[in-house]
């Protein structure tokens, strides 16, 4: 885990900014489709969610124009991408690169919370539940990613580690790093 | 060495304290036998065994606690848990209750029993009747001793102690707090959570954060302040002139640099707090006092280096090991 008081990388807002009028339901789709696989791959997910499994979440990285809804289910999880923040029982918000380290086992999340980088709002149960489901599954969005790409991806992971270094982005599962 | 014993609140953080270091791992059933009964965390009986056979494998242990007290009616979910951690071949449960000890003594006799910190045993008579009459092996200590009456303790009994060194205090005799029931109807020691997340909700106001519990503002935070989460006795109340946190800051337990005077007061093992953590945390933690304890056991100081970001506050106190009440 790194120290979580070095500041955290933002979105360079060359990248965030084609967010603001790109068409969104693409994206949404392709992430769809991830949060499915990974819902196959790691049950848990689901099975951790206990009562809150018909809950909806939005992720809100605050260096980027849209909010992220998740709304989780066993077969037919599904994502959304919003430019106005949506309806949701429980909101987490905070910088991609904290919410990705949250996701990767970089950081602790009530760290993040106690030192304010990250925000909960609603549902706060609910928002644990997702946390500590997610923090069980040991999920690592670049290896996903890369395995989605069928054979290319094995050529694809020099180029998310790169990435990774580069843009100090938390972008492989913690426990993978060399 | 003194015997690190550090927290697991998922498959994933067991194997991230064994991978760190950690001696033995303490965990729990998801349900409410176990005083951290929070929202996605906790052993199913299958994770259970599968985590027992990971840390074995490796040479660490598994302590399950089972540390609620049972309602009445209801006492089947407890003996189950204790029979069931008993088949996932765990080292040892850590219980509270008196009858469910009994119950363990008498059922479930090769089963190793310590008592836990929910017991709120603080002298040697009481110490020295749960070792009697229940057959307990080791004692954790409640977070209101200093080192001095840990030493005095120690000499009066032949059990072995463990004392919290990190993490979240709980500044109550333990198994004996009715704050967090009086505003949530929830205890810790009935249903495993004080101040559950059920029950607390954040709210910003220009700028500043709200937290609140059961309806109440329990602390008020502006912009940049550490934020904290509402256990009630760490909020900001109101007490005749005085207005401020009147039973306890809300600061987390760091005694790393106590670590050779506990070793000289006779503790046996260091208790790391915080099974509602994440992996990250227990990974970082468990490095640091691994680290501390080895160097202790080679007669070198303490390591330098704080862990104060993952702390509540941001800040750490050495608790009631050096009182210094207000
Ligand atoms: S309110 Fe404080 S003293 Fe009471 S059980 Fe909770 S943490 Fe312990």
């Amino acid at each position: 885990m790194s120290d979580i008081h070095t500041p955290f990388p933002t979105v360079p807002s060359l990248l965030a900014k084609p967010l603001s009028f790109v068409p969104l339901a693409p994206i949404a789709q392709a992430l769809t489709v991830l949060a499915r696989r990974l819902v196959t791959r790691h049950p848990g997910l689901i099975s951790r969610l206990g009562p809150y499994v018909d809950s909806s979440f939005a992720i809100a990285p605050t260096d980027l124009p849209v909010t992220l809804l998740l709304r989780p289910h066993p077969t037919a999880m599904r994502i959304t991408l919003h430019r106005d923040p949506p309806r949701a029982d429980a909101r987490i918000a905070g910088p991609l690169s904290a919410l990705l380290g949250l996701v990767h086992g970089t950081w602790d999340g009530d760290a993040l919370f106690f030192s304010r980088d990250l925000v909960i709002d609603g549902d706060t149960s609910a928002a644990l539940a997702l946390r500590n489901a997610i923090d069980d599954c040991e999920l690592d969005l670049g290896a996903e990613i890369a395995g989605l790409s069928g054979p290319f991806g094995r050529l694809l992971m020099p180029f998310i580690d790169l990435a990774e270094r580069r843009t100090g982005m938390p972008l492989r599962r913690a426990e993978a790093r060399p | 060495m003194m015997e690190l014993v550090c927290p697991a609140g998922t498959p994933a953080a067991l194997r991230a304290a064994v991978d760190a270091g950690a001696h033995t791992i303490y965990c729990g059933f998801a349900d409410e036998t176990n005083a951290r009964n929070f929202p996605g965390l906790n052993f199913s009986r299958e994770e259970l065994a599968q985590g027992v056979d990971y840390a074995h494998r490796r040479g660490a242990k598994v302590l399950v606690a089972i540390n609620t007290f049972p309602r009445a009616g209801a006492e089947g979910l407890w003996h189950r848990a204790v029979a069931d951690a008993e088949t996932a071949d765990v080292d040892a449960v850590i219980l509270a209750d008196l009858g469910l000890l009994a119950h363990a003594a008498e059922h479930h006799p090769d089963l190793r029993r310590h008592l836990s910190v929910q017991a709120a045993a603080a002298n040697p008579d009481a110490i020295n009747f749960y070792a009697t009459a229940f057959g307990v092996r080791r004692v954790v200590l409640p977070r209101v001793l200093t080192v001095a009456e840990i030493t005095a303790i120690n000499r009066e009994i032949d059990v072995e102690t463990e004392v919290f060194v990190f993490g979240g205090l709980c500044v109550m005799a333990e198994g004996r707090c009715s704050l967090s029931s009086y505003i949530t109807g929830k205890s810790p020691n009935m249903n495993g959570v004080c101040s559950p997340p059920s029950h607390v909700q954040y709210v910003e106001t220009k700028g500043a954060l709200d937290a609140r519990l059961g309806g109440y503002t329990i602390q008020r935070n502006a912009k940049d302040e550490p934020a904290p989460y509402p256990t009630l006795c760490k909020g900001c109340f109101q007490s005749g002139d005085m207005t401020g946190h009147v039973f306890e800051d809300p600061s987390s337990l760091d005694a790393k640099d106590l670590i050779p005077a506990l070793a000289k007061a006779g503790v046996t093992a260091l208790k790391i707090e915080g099974r509602q953590r994440s992996r990250a945390y227990v990974a970082q933690v468990v490095r640091s006092f691994r680290t501390a304890v080895e160097a202790v056991a080679a007669g070198r100081p303490v390591p330098p280096g704080t862990l104060a970001s993952l702390t509540e506050g941001q800040a750490a106190t050495t608790g009631a090991y050096r009182k210094t009440w207000r």
